[in-house]
């Protein structure tokens, strides 16, 4: 579904991202390993238009170099960026209502209950500004908000950051439904190896700026290298 | 004897009071409007439009070509007018501001140039085609009065200050009732979310551009009646950055607040400080009166360095 | 080139194109100021009397941008106030030496003070109002300088202003005349003299904003403007440093505004109100922010580019200038000195390659 190919990009003269290539499949869960300063974001940014690349990156068959950030939020592809970028000075239905800007259906409603109902904290916070929630909350709220634009692939950006591992934990659970129930397929960048290989079938790992392995996941967690530089032991 | 003209004098203050406040009303409520105008494009956009006031005369003159002395009705001519401004004000985002921005990538200056730019265009295009002379505007509400306690209220304060409650009311449901003005609002909480979220941070800004050219071409109509010229907005858009600097510039409500403080106060002043160094000299002009407004200004940004409104933490420029 | 560097790092002149110092751009910049030099000095003596006068008003408004980009440009405080900083050196000169005959060096030492005092007041507030909000306290300052001055017209001449007698102008000193005298065998006439004398003001100026913002305070003005919190980290008092920029920015307006009157014989309120701020402006950018020879660029260009629209139409010359300025911030954001360091850059590479 989302194809990348021989990608490059970065800001300005400096290139972050020199060639990578990786797929993720309609409905599958993948997940990029990657140290601080990697290129994890720049590798998200631009898949979702934010930042210009070079190389090939499809989704569905159609390139997306080159499209608006909004225009290809409107492809089906929500990403939740690295410190959750949910709009503090809206309330958290007023978040969710934003998420689904680019429908047109008359669900809105509907979703926004339901999303309520799958994240509890997000129900009872409604109608409080989102900047008031607890960094967890937040990660919830982003991710609700991604999934009310109706995803077909959700890009996540270190979902894990600067939270606690209970609630890390909670995130990952979430995710994993979410996917088993919407059939969204999810792209998630982290560092934190652990949870991520858990809820993930494939996965990549990414050092300055380039891909150095691959493979299921169930292999990634065996590998002695991954092992040491991402599971800590 | 003594008594009834003791009373006649607190009769005649009270009359000049509210004459005062009346006519400090009518002016606030432009100086409001186009406080909203400079708010809402600082809002989405963080840009301070210097060619706000300029963009505005430029419309009171177009809606005044079209009025032709007379030849269409004149709400008929303003209502045309507006479209044409709203259609201005978002050629100009897209032609002008979107490629400078772009250009100038985060470093304000280049676009407080090209807004520099646009006043100067503007301020010069109006006389060019027209010329100089000051020319004859129709009062929006008609010549009449109503009479309150000695004092009159004319029609056309009555009618200024509906006008801006209506664009208070329009402005509210556009952006508390509507997609495309929550939208605006998420771009002027945080634009790269807000794109995330497939908001097309663009057109927002071009109906930001477009809403602001709108409402000055509704207070340049508001004000031309004494005379429309290239100068008609310099001095009103003064006033309309210090309202707008009162109240917050990340605040609606602070625009249509600090407009009005901002007319009652020059008004009070110029009246009942006329005694007062400084004050003496209204013949030179406007901006004079507005000498106390900046300094309650000043004290009030001294206490709160973000306006009465607005939110702290200002680090736009 | 433009003002937004990485915040990040600490640039010692974020301004600098990062080429190296290639032994050829170092000659070409070398030939460049000797022509430069050259022409400067012998300009007056090519020209007539009122492309002298106009090249000394050049002068003048240069030394005003330069202090205006000291404080925007390298210091990040935007002023829409700098034409009363102008005015008050303007109005410092022509008060003294037409009511009390003063030197012109004097009036022009005491512009600065009383302007060094004014800005730092004005800069005062600085200290916790940022951005637009300070851009309206220096806005006031300006609506209001014309109109004082027209209030205290007892001392300032009210809205006719102060025109300087023929006695009480600025003339070339004999000493000077007989040294030019015997250097090329003809008088130095008085405009030629005024040319010179900005021209020492205004390079002293130069340089020492120069050294200045190369040195460590210069360091620090820049790391303020690009990002406070880390500067106050580094330990920079970041208040002391923005009042006193706006201090010494205003002292170099305010000889911007001596030297302005000098040359012009005459001081006028209408000269120094908020347009003449939005032209100073106008200049630290069509120049170029943040660089040196910027000012002086910014200065000719606002002085002479009326002579490039169509003289038929003269009514329609703001609106050329308008959509120059809009054009020019589309294609260089940098200014005249930015497109000429796109070009410069591209010079020096194809030379070296
Ligand atoms: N806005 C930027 N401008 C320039 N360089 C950047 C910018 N953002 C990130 N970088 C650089 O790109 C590299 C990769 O960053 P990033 O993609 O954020 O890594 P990760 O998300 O894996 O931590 C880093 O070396 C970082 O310094
Ligand atoms: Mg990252």
């Amino acid at each position: 579904m989302l194809w990348v190919e021989n990608l490059t990009g970065g800001y300005g003269p400096v290139q972050v991202v020199q060639g990578l290539s990786f797929e993720v499949a309609a409905g599958e869960v993948v997940v990029i390993l990657g140290a601080n300063g990697s290129g994890k974001t720049t590798t998200l940014r631009t898949i979702s238009g934010m930042i210009h690349g070079r190389g090939t990156v499809t989704f569905d068959g159609t390139s997306l170099l080159g499209k608006r950030p909004d225009q290809i939020v409107r492809m089906g592809i929500a990403h939740v960026p690295q410190g959750r970028g949910t709009i503090t000075d809206l309330t958290v239905e007023e978040n969710l209502r934003l998420g689904a800007y680019v429908r047109a259906d008359r669900e809105v409603e509907e979703d926004i209950e339901q999303w309520c109902a799958v994240f509890p904290r997000l129900g009872e916070r409604r109608d409080q500004p989102a900047g008031s929630m607890s960094g967890g909350e937040q990660q919830m709220l982003a991710i609700a908000r991604a999934l009310m634009s109706k995803p077909k692939l959700l890009l996540l950006d270190e979902p894990s950051l600067g939270l606690a591992p209970l609630v890390t934990r909670e995130v990952f659970e979430k995710l994993e439904s979410i996917n088993r129930e919407t059939g969204a397929a999810v792209l998630v960048v982290e560092q934190n190896a652990g949870l991520a290989l858990g809820i993930s079938s494939r996965g990549y790992v990414l050092e300055t700026g380039q891909i150095v392995a691959q493979g299921s996941s169930e292999e990634l967690s065996t590998d002695e290298a991954v092992r040491q530089a991402y599971l800590g032991y | 004897m003594m008594v009834t003209a003791l009373l006649a004098e607190e009769v005649s203050a009270l009359t000049n009071f509210l004459q005062y406040t009346f006519l400090g009303l009518q002016k606030g409520a432009v100086y409001a409007t186009i406080a909203l105008a400079l708010v809402i494009i600082f809002r989405v956009s963080g840009i301070l439009n210097f060619a706000q006031g300029e963009m505005a005369t430029f419309s009171t003159f177009i809606t005044w070509a079209i009025w032709g002395d007379g030849r269409v009705p004149i709400w008929a001519a303003l209502a045309l007018s507006l479209v044409v401004s709203f259609a201005l004000g978002a050629s100009i985002e897209r032609l002008v501001i979107r490629p400078v921005s772009k250009k100038a990538a985060g470093n304000p200056l280049p676009i407080v140039i090209a807004t520099i730019g646009l006043y100067l265009a503007f301020s010069a295009l109006a006389p060019a085609i027209w010329g100089t002379d000051a020319k004859r505007f129709p009062t929006l509400f008609g010549e009449g009065s109503l009479s309150l306690a000695g004092a009159s209220i004319s029609y056309q304060t009555l009618g200024t200050l509906a006008v801006l409650a209506v664009v208070v009311g329009l402005l509210f449901v556009l952006f508390q009732k509507t997609k495309i003005g929550l939208a605006m609002r998420g771009v002027a909480s945080n634009a790269e979310s807000a794109s995330l979220v497939g908001v097309s941070v663009g057109s927002v800004l071009m109906l930001g551009w477009a809403l602001s050219s709108a409402m000055g071409c509704m207070a340049g109509a508001l004000t031309a009646n004494v005379g429309l010229n290239g100068a008609l907005m310099i001095a009103p858009l003064i006033y309309a950055f210090a309202a707008a600097t009162l109240g917050g510039f990340d605040s609606p409500a602070g625009a249509v607040v600090g407009g009005l403080i901002v007319g009652l106060v020059a008004e009070y002043s110029a009246d009942y400080l006329a005694e007062v160094p400084f004050t003496t000299i209204t013949f030179i002009g406007e901006q004079l009166r507005i000498f106390p407004a900046f300094l309650l200004i000043l004290v009030v940004l001294l206490v709160r360095p973000q306006g009465l409104f607005g939110k702290p933490q200002v680090t736009r420029v | 080139m433009t003002a937004a560097a990485a915040p990040s790092e600490l640039p010692d002149t974020s301004s600098e194109v990062p080429t190296r110092p290639n032994r050829k751009a170092l000659m070409i910049k070398t030939v460049l100021c000797v022509v430069g030099a050259v022409v400067l000095i012998q300009m007056p003596l090519l020209m007539d009397r009122s492309t002298t006068q106009r090249l000394t008003q050049v002068l003048a408004i240069a030394v005003a941008v330069l202090g205006l980009n000291l404080l925007t440009g390298f210091n990040g405080q935007i002023s829409v106030g700098h034409s009363a900083f102008m005015g008050i050196g303007a109005y410092a000169t022509a008060i003294m030496m037409a009511r009390h005959e003063s030197p012109f060096i004097l009036t022009m030492m005491v512009a600065m003070v009383v302007a060094f005092a004014v800005g730092v007041v004005v800069g005062l507030p600085a200290l916790r109002i940022r951005g637009v909000y300070l851009a309206l306290v220096t806005l006031a300052l300006a609506a209001m300088f014309p109109q004082l001055v027209v209030r205290f017209s007892g001392l300032t001449g009210g809205s006719t202003g102060i025109t300087l007698e023929d006695t009480q102008q600025v003339t070339t000193p004999q000493p000077v005349n007989d040294l030019f005298k015997s250097l090329t065998g003809s008088r130095l006439l008085d405009n030629q003299y005024r040319y010179y004398l900005a021209l020492v003001v205004a390079v002293v100026c130069f340089v020492l904003v120069r050294n200045l913002v190369k040195s460590r305070v210069g360091r620090a003005l820049i790391a303020i403007r690009d990002n406070e919190t880390p500067a106050e980290v580094l330990g920079v008092n970041v208040g002391a440093y923005k009042v006193a920029t706006f201090g010494v920015s205003a002292m170099l307006a305010a000889i911007g505004g001596s030297l302005f009157v000098m040359n012009a014989d005459q001081a006028v309120p209408s000269e120094f109100g908020i347009q003449v701020s939005i032209e100073l402006l106008t200049a630290v950018v069509v120049g170029g922010v943040a660089t040196f020879v910027g000012p002086a660029v910014g200065a000719l260009a606002l002085v002479y580019v009326s002579d490039l629209f169509p003289k038929e139409h003269p009514e329609y010359a703001p609106v050329l200038f308008g959509l120059t300025l809009i054009v020019l911030m589309i294609i260089s954001p940098g200014g005249i000195v930015g497109l000429a360091k796109q070009g410069w850059a591209r010079l020096v590479r194809s030379r070296s390659a």
